[in-house]
């Protein structure tokens, strides 16, 4: 399991804009650079980041190679009802890694 | 009059110099500086989430964790990394941070050392680390210390490496010009361990003074080699009253 660093707001207003920032441990290794022993390190990387706001896809990034190691992730939505927002970061060999937190709007 | 008067300029010449002394921080990029104020950016704290993990965890079902002696590190742990390396009565000589939490992991938890610059080691460095932050650098008065930061200053100005280099060359005398595309940073200690960009990870301090010392071409130092901890001694001193920043981001 990689280490996530999720900020987002416990409780928000009803049609509040919010701010969802997301941090993942990840070596985002790109496959072209050689190791010590000379040879290409196979390629890592998160290839693709979604969020659902009560199972509602609201926001999704697609990543590539260039991006920084331990890739930071920050954007906005609406508060629109009380439940969860599902984090999910998909990669290379098979990685998938969801995080959820509650929130409660008023 | 005129030996007070004198004396009162050397004051003034001490005090401005201390005050010329730039932390890294002030010399990086807006965005970078962003980085390391915000710790929902700052990516040293997923390093500072495994310490806090190996803080609160016995490493073995008979040993205490940590937090068994010292409880809560948000208040115990407050200042203590801005006072080391400390001197050590047990092996006659100072120490750093991580030789502590390995020390304490051997004689008071029965368990392995933390290999230096592992995951494990620095996670437990960056947690103690941060309960310093604002903490202003302060080396410890143990006059048995003298000698070792002595040694490190010697060190620091003697010059070393196919380059003919010495730390003092670059970090005092030539602090605010360029190397290449980079600026020379003045040098100082004060944000261990760090998340450098370049690194794409936290390292600690060892890690810099190695990584400059393979870059005049000399041999590297050891991990708790003597000569290290005198050199991070001199460093603490060279520090002493800037406020501690770790863990920090720098480019």
């Amino acid at each position: 399991m990689a280490r996530t660093l999720i900020t987002a707001p416990a409780t928000a207003k009803r049609g509040e804009v919010i701010e969802l920032r997301t941090l993942i441990a990840h070596p985002m290794e790109t496959g072209f650079r050689p190791g010590a022993d000379g040879l290409l390190l196979p390629r890592n990387l998160i290839t693709r980041f979604s969020c659902r706001y009560n199972d509602e896809l609201v926001f999704s990034a697609d990543l590539h190679a260039a991006m920084a190691a331990n890739p930071y992730i920050a954007f906005f939505t609406t508060a629109t009802e009380s439940g969860t927002l599902s984090f999910r970061w998909e990669g290379d060999h098979g990685f998938s890694q969801t995080e959820t937190v509650a929130i409660s709007v008023s | 009059m005129r030996r007070a008067l004198g004396l009162v300029l050397l004051v003034v010449t001490m005090a401005s110099a201390q005050e010329m002394r730039r932390s890294g921080f002030d010399d990086m990029s807006p965005s970078t500086q962003a980085m390391q104020r915000d710790d929902a950016q700052n990516p040293a704290m997923l390093w500072v989430q495994d310490g806090a993990a190996l803080w609160a965890r016995a490493p073995s079902p008979s040993a205490p964790a940590c937090a068994g002696c010292h409880g809560d590190a948000r208040a115990s742990m407050r200042g203590v990394a801005a006072r080391y390396p400390a001197y050590d009565e047990a092996l006659a000589r100072p120490i750093d941070l991580a030789m502590r939490i390995n020390r304490c992991r051997e004689t008071r938890q029965g368990a392995s050392r933390l290999a230096p610059d592992s995951q494990e080691l620095l996670g437990l460095e960056s947690y103690i680390a941060l309960q310093s932050r604002g903490v202003p650098i302060e080396p410890p008065a143990d006059a048995r210390l003298l000698p070792w930061r002595e040694r490190g200053e010697a060190l620091y100005r003697e010059r070393i490496g196919q380059l003919n280099l010495s730390c003092a060359q670059c970090h005092d005398e030539r602090a605010g010009q360029r190397l290449g595309g980079g600026l020379i940073p003045q040098g100082h200690a004060n944000g261990y361990p760090l998340y450098r960009l370049e690194w794409q990870g936290v390292g600690s301090l060892l890690r810099r003074i190695r990584n400059c010392m393979t870059g005049v071409r000399a041999q590297p130092l050891p991990a708790e080699s003597p000569e290290f901890t005198a050199l991070a001694l001199y460093l603490a001193w060279r520090d002493r009253g800037m406020a501690m920043e770790s863990p920090a981001v720098r480019p």
